[in-house]
Formats: structure tokens, sequence, C-alpha cells
């Protein structure tokens, strides 16, 4: 359980962070979305102790994360797969954590093959690892005290598709075993197949959060395709089902396709085609909702320039 | 709240903290070449003594300086490198993640670097005694086998307060490069002004490391009560006041 209430995080003028607040439960897998540079990192630091909150709180287990005896033994946290020392082995820095944790060593050698991190590649220095490689490594290092909160940042980065594949099915699996996970990702694409809830941040703010189904319903559209058009056209305006023209014969409607069928049945159109537009409907929120802000007052921050850094 | 046992189970002890920071310092290449560097200056001036000093200086002091110069050098960089390389490398981040009170892996290092002082003092007074048997070897010598207590004694405190003034200075300026250029030049830097600007020279006496620990290190020299003092003095400044604002420093720093 990770609870975050009006966090903000302020630089001089600047703030970062701007009054974030959500929770996660058990058993749930939580995408904290936004493009680069919009507050996610900084938000999860402060979430586990390692920036000073401006104001606001988090509580993870139900108390600040700091006053967590052990806290590798409760949550599992990976901030970034990069800030590993080069010139340790990948066995050597499990070994390291697993001392401080008070776990086995054996736990080490347990977690290196539980991410897929062949034998030889324990032996090596993390300094020779790819991006991939240390995703892999940082994640055992997260689950090496058995824990039943995870805080992932970028966990997605640099891994190959099989790679992408893998990870949703362990943070699946974790929260279908009760845990409760919380990861950030700049690409929608990354973690809309495994979360369930999910928190937008934009320029420090959260712009959207809630059920995956939820925000989608909110805008869900529906393609509908009909020999005559016109008439498809006059049907929907008399329902007042808000439609936009979408290719030669059809429209997108901005309602489920029972109330785009009931309609046309009404007034009598045949149609050629009835479904869920599906495509792409939550990459459309996204984008909408982390556009850079026109208001010109609202809060000043410096626009992501690489929304597509290391995509997958 | 949740009834959650996050008082259990407990947080690394003390001693598990030092033994993972001392682990730390040994299990990296840089690490390991750097300790080898200390044996390994150690041992060449100990050849230079062998070789170089005329039989009747050949005596167990002057191996005894020789074998230690190594770890004189090079553990207050072994002290810097424990806490800057953590920023550096970036390590901080999951070291205070699993251990979000500060303060006890600062404790660590210190106990850490202080455990490493002693096994080097150790290792480079064997180095000397092996000097000594070598000298005996090759009939270069008439001195003794023994070695003042005192000196030995003054080596590992002096040696224990370098590497722990590294430590400080690492916590105090995050950047090695920075924190190691800082740590060697200002005192020699300092040094010199005392020695050339005439007004300085009574201050000196009192805030020039490498002058107060002299009488230490020399076996003739009384240690009087004064000594002690100017030791106490210097130290406060060039390792008390570090320790204290870096540790404030490290305690308070945002972990990126």
């Amino acid at each position: 359980m990770i609870e975050v209430d009006a966090l903000t995080k302020r630089y001089g003028e600047v703030a970062a962070v701007a009054d974030v607040s959500f929770r996660c439960e058990p058993g749930t897998v939580t995408g904290f979305l936004g493009p680069n540079g919009a507050g996610k990192s900084t938000t999860l630091r402060m979430i586990c102790g390692l920036t000073p909150p401006t104001s606001g709180a988090a509580r993870v287990l139900g108390v600040p994360y700091r006053r967590i005896a052990n806290p590798g033994r409760h949550v599992g946290v990976m901030l970034d797969a990069s800030a590993q020392h080069p010139g340790r082995t990948g066995r050597e820095t499990l070994r390291l954590a697993a001392r401080l944790l008070g776990v086995d060593a054996g736990r080490a050698e347990e977690m290196l093959r539980r991410v897929g991190l062949p034998e030889n590649a324990g032996r090596r220095r993390v300094g020779g690892y790819s991006l991939g490689m240390r995703q892999r490594l940082g994640i055992a290092q997260a689950l090496l005290g058995d824990p039943r909160v995870l805080i992932l940042d970028e966990p997605a980065n640099g891994l190959d598709p099989e790679g992408i594949h893998w990870m949703r099915t362990l943070l699946r699996d974790f929260a279908d075993r009760g845990g409760t996970v919380l990861l950030s990702s700049h690409l929608l694409r990354e973690v809309e197949a495994v979360a369930d809830r999910f928190v937008v941040i934009a320029r420090g703010r959260v712009v959207a959060q809630g059920a995956k189904d939820d925000l989608l319903a909110a805008r869900a559209e529906t393609l509908v395709r009909a020999p005559e058009p016109d008439a498809l056209r006059a049907a929907l305006a008399a329902a007042g089902l808000p439609a936009r023209r979408a290719g030669r014969d059809g429209f997108r409607v901005r309602a489920d396709a029972e109330k785009v069928g009931r309609a046309a049945a009404e007034a009598g159109v045949a149609l050629r085609e009835l479904r869920p537009a599906g495509d792409g409907g939550l990459e459309e929120l996204f984008l909408s909702l982390t556009a850079p802000s026109k208001d010109p007052g609202g809060p000043e921050r410096e626009r992501p320039e690489e929304r597509e850094e290391d995509a997958s | 709240m949740t009834a959650v046992a996050v008082d259990r189970p407990a947080a690394p002890s003390l001693l598990a903290l030092t033994a993972v920071e001392l682990r730390k310092m040994t299990d990296t290449r840089a690490g390991r070449w750097l300790l080898a560097s200390v044996v390994l200056i150690g041992a060449a001036l100990v050849g230079v003594v062998l070789f170089a000093v005329p039989r009747a200086e050949l005596t167990m002091e002057e191996l005894f300086g020789a074998a230690t110069s190594g770890a004189f050098i090079l553990l207050p960089v072994v002290g810097v490198l424990s806490v800057a390389s953590e920023w550096s490398q970036r390590t901080a981040l999951s070291t205070f993640t699993l251990v979000p009170r500060r303060e006890r892996v600062v404790a660590a290092k210190l106990a850490a670097a202080s455990v490493l002082t002693a096994v080097f003092w150790a290792v480079s007074s064997a180095l000397a005694w092996a000097g000594r048997a070598l000298a005996e070897a090759l009939d270069r010598t008439d001195a003794g086998w023994g070695l003042p207590p005192r000196l030995a004694a003054s080596a590992l405190l002096l040696m224990l307060l370098g590497t722990l003034g590294g430590v400080a200075f690492g916590m105090l300026f995050p950047s090695p490069p920075l924190a190691i250029v800082l740590l060697f030049a200002l005192p020699i830097v300092w040094g010199i002004l005392g020695e050339t600007v005439s007004a300085l020279n009574d201050v000196a006496g009192w805030l020039d490391t490498g002058r107060t620990g002299e009488p230490f290190m020399d076996p003739g020299a009384r240690l009087t009560g004064e000594a002690w003092a100017r030791l106490a003095v210097s130290q406060a400044v060039w390792l008390g006041a570090p320790l204290l604002l870096g540790h404030l420093r490290v305690v308070r720093r945002e972990v990126t």
C-alpha cells in the first residue's frame, strides 16, 4: 500500500512536483505515466525518502518510508538501473544487498536465475552490462528481500520485446499474489498491458487518474460505417451522439457500440460495420493529457525534449 | 492504520553495516588496485632504504618509515573514495534506499576505514620487519630488530587521523577528483604559507597537520602536553570540521 498525499517539490521558483496525490492498493499495478521531465522520478524519490518534499507526505505500508526498520524486506525499489558500481560484478552487487537485508547469500543466486541473468553474467562486472541486463539486475535487487511493495522507475527502459513481456508477467504475478506495484513510464504502451490503474502526470501535476477501464470508457469511441453515410449522420445527430467523419463512409462516435446501433436502428439505417474504435484510444488520451499547457498562467515546466528516448 | 510490522526484521546492525562497507572498499577493481598500491609503495621504498641508505643509518625506524609511506599517502584516498564514489557512481541511490538512516552508513564507513587502517598498519609493520630480515641476509645493517612502541602507536594514530580525514573530505566534497586534490593541496598550500609568511608561522604551528604530527614520529622528541594540544587543534580543523559539515551534508542531501 502506497499513499501519496499532496506531495510538492519546489526547486527555487520551479515546481517539479505540485500537489500530487494518489493511492496504490494491494493487488494492483499502478502505471505512473508522463513525459520525461514531468516529475515522475522526483515523486518516486520523495516516496522513498531520498528527496525531502517541500510539502505533503507519502506513506508506504502506513508509515513514512524512512520509518521502516529494514525497508528492503518490505519494499523493493529500483529508481535507476544505471546507478550501480561498474567495477562490481552483478553477483557481488546482489550479495552486498543481501547482507544489508539480512537474507541468505543463496538468495542472490536465486534472484539472478529468477531475472534470467545467466551464470557468466553474474560473474561479469556491471560496467559491461547492457541497459537491459542492468534493468534485470535492478529487478533482482528489488525482489531480493521478498517485498510486498514494488516501486520501479522506468523498468522497461532498454528491455527488448521479450524482456518487456517477461517484466509484465512478473509484475502481474506479483500483484495477483497480493503485492502492490507502482511503476513509471514515459511510454504508455510499455505499461498499458500490465497496469490496472493509471496516474498520469504532466508538468508536475496529476492530470488524470483512475482505473484503466474507467479512463478508457470516458474516451471510448465507436467506429461505424454505412452505405448511406448521410442518413447515418442524420441518425447520429438525432440521437445526440457526437460524431466525426472517418473515411469515405464512416464516423467515429463518442459513445459505445450499443448506443450507436440503437440510433441507427431507430432511424432504419443499414450498417456496414459497427465496432469499438479501440485503436490507441488510451494513447490519444495520454498524448492529449500530457500535451504542453497552452495556459500561460499554468505551472511552467521544462518541455520534454526526447519523448521517445530509449524506446524499445 | 494497517497493522504491518514495519519494525521487523530489524535494521542491519552497525557491525553488519561496517562489514558491508569494508567489502565495498575492497570488491572493485579500483579499490583492489589502490590497496595493492599501498603495499607496493611500501615495499618499493623499503627496497630503496635497503640499498640506498648507509649501513649506519639502516635502522628499524628507517625501514618502518619507508614501509608505512604507502599507507600514509593512499589510505586517505581510500577514505575519500568510500564516500565520494557513492555519489559519482550513484550507488548512494541504493545504499540510502536500503539504509534510510544515513548517519548509520556514515558511522559504518568511519568504522570500516578505521579497520582498514589498522590492517594496513599491521601489514606495513610486517613489511618493515621483512626488510630488516632482508638486510640481515644481505649483511647491510648492525641495528636491532626492535620497533619503538611509541613510534608504532603514533604511526597508527596519525594514519587513522589521515584516513578519517579522507572520509570527511569525501563527505564534504562529493566529487572524487575535487576531494582528493583538496585533501592533498590544502595542507600543502597551508604548510608553504606557514613557512614563508612569518606572521602565519606561529599559527601554522597549531594548524599545519604536518608540523603538529612531527614530534609524534620523531622518537627523540618529548610528547609534551603542548604537542598533544597542537595535534588536537590542527585535527579539529582538518578532520573535525570537515567531518561535522560533511556529515550534515550527507544526511540532508537529496539523493538523485
